[in-house]
């Protein structure tokens, strides 16, 4: 037991993750493949026309994904800047990094697919409602971060002010979530819940929760990826890196 | 055994004592400069005035956009003046100074945002009622006015701090923190702006001054703690 322990910390070393986030990759990108065509295809095709919204609504398959990774990768990234700044660990603020861009993506996927459907659907682009507020809010929140983190030079000063910013930032996501009961607005309460059943037909669901992991694959992917790269760029002085074969070459 | 004791309380000042000649020296420094005091107030009258100008003198429309209109140009005024929080502090070296005094620098920092809002935020919400009086509102939301502002901009001063303590020497540090602080300043500007239009329709603003107070109470207790270790981390 003890010796798996072991085992996890070794990874936390940016020198030991590196070749380990390399080989995870490939595996989270086929995933994200995989379950993204199988999701499309469900929309698409076998998922039935809405009786109210008609053809329009199938743009909740990709809107409700993206509205959650957006709001999910913020809280794991506060979560990964406050190991970073409680236990000084290089690798969770580099991970805290990696994954701002991935996350201020589909935080503009998710306004950009809600304006797309809310206009044949509200008549509008946009409509000053709380959840879209809230979203546009977190994407403010990510920007900051990113801005933040470019505009100090010396790394280690970066990672600790840019961990503060998230964890004060986190404090947004949960108004987020209850903003729906906080203020009742134009904005269709959230049609998935825990506590009732479903009021939508079982492969309509299916098809969005596949087309959230897709996202949450992707994410993984890609802030692995982003990683290998911040870790070569911030450890390009060391011995390690220098014998590495793609850096040799 | 009682003589150290004594003399040791003699070195350290108490808490409280350090807390009121922090709000007085800031106070006292910016009495010595009134400029950079006053160039925020007229900031925020000027930013007031250009509204009518853009919209248009009818009274029913700029009753209505008042409460908003004064709420963002107060929330720009306290931004700019965010600088003034720890930047000159920061260049002669004072910040380090303090950082290292036996006195917490919790209870330093939280003296600095107090002195920061009596200097920025309590003449806004006095100037407000005044400024209102333009937007043709009525007495009673003149006083809602001014009781959010007087709850609320403490918030800011507050939210602000830590901003301002993220961007000490980050160059481009002044754009910067607008970027990081005003999405953070939105949730005020909703329930601040929220309680004058709840009082305009007859809803009473209870509500909403109460969600101030309660975010008030939050940033309290949080505000100092989280600009303190902002603070270290740009002094490292």
């Amino acid at each position: 037991m003890s010796n798996q322990v072991i085992n996890f910390f070794k990874f936390s070393s940016p020198q030991a993750f590196y070749p380990l986030a390399g080989k995870m990759v490939p595996w989270f990108a086929a995933l994200a493949a995989i379950l993204g065509i199988t999701a499309l295809y469900i929309g698409f095709f076998i998922a039935p026309t809405d009786a109210q919204q008609g053809e329009g609504y199938r743009i909740i398959f990709v809107h409700v994904g993206v509205s959650w990774m957006s709001m999910l990768i913020y809280v794991v990234m506060a979560m990964w800047a406050a190991i970073g700044l409680g236990f000084n660990t290089r690798l969770s603020n580099m991970m805290a990094s990696a994954l701002a861009p991935t996350g201020a993506m589909f935080a503009f996927l998710s306004l950009c697919t809600g304006a797309l459907w809310g206009k044949p659907m509200w008549g509008t682009w946009w409509v000053w409602d709380a959840r879209l507020t809230s979203e546009l809010i977190l994407f403010f929140l990510y920007i900051g971060f990113i801005a933040l983190q470019s505009a100090i030079d010396d790394p280690r000063r970066a990672d600790k002010a840019g961990a503060v910013l998230a964890i004060v930032g986190v404090i947004n996501v949960p108004i987020i979530y209850f903003s729906v009961q906080w203020w009742n607005t134009l904005h269709q309460g959230s049609s998935v819940s825990l506590t009732k059943s479903p009021s939508m037909a079982a492969t309509m669901l299916l098809g969005m929760l596949l087309m959230a992991l897709c996202f949450w694959m992707y994410s993984i992917a890609v802030a692995l990826k982003r990683l290998r790269v911040i870790i070569l760029e911030r450890e390009r002085h060391t011995a390690w890196v220098a014998a590495l074969p793609e850096v040799k070459s | 055994m009682n003589q150290p004791m004594t003399q040791i309380a003699s070195a350290t000042p108490s808490v409280f004592s350090a807390l009121g000649s922090v709000i007085r020296r800031d106070i006292l420094l910016a009495a010595r400069r009134k400029s950079d005091v006053l160039t925020t107030l007229f900031f925020f009258v000027i930013v007031v005035t250009l509204f009518p100008l853009g919209i248009g003198p009818e009274m029913s429309v700029l009753r209505n956009i008042a409460p908003g209109v004064l709420w963002v140009a107060a929330l720009l005024a306290t931004m700019l003046s965010l600088n003034r929080l720890f930047a000159a502090d920061y260049a002669d070296g004072t910040l380090e100074q303090m950082a290292i005094s036996s006195v917490p620098l919790g209870v330093l920092v939280a003296g600095k945002v107090i002195a920061h809002w009596l200097l920025s935020g309590l003449p806004l919400a006095l100037l407000a009622p005044i400024l209102g009086l333009q937007f043709d509102l009525a007495p009673q939301q003149l006083w809602v006015l001014a009781i959010a502002l007087a709850i609320g901009t403490p918030v800011l001063s507050l939210v602000g701090a830590v901003g301002a303590a993220l961007t000490l020497g980050v160059r481009g540090g002044g754009v910067l923190v607008s970027l990081l602080v005003l999405p953070l300043y939105i949730p005020v500007l909703i329930f601040g702006a929220g309680a004058v239009e709840a009082d305009l329709t007859g809803l009473g603003a209870s509500a909403h001054l109460s969600l101030l107070a309660a975010f008030l109470a939050v940033t309290a207790f949080f505000g100092p703690w989280a600009t303190t270790v902002a603070l270290r981390i740009s002094l490292e």
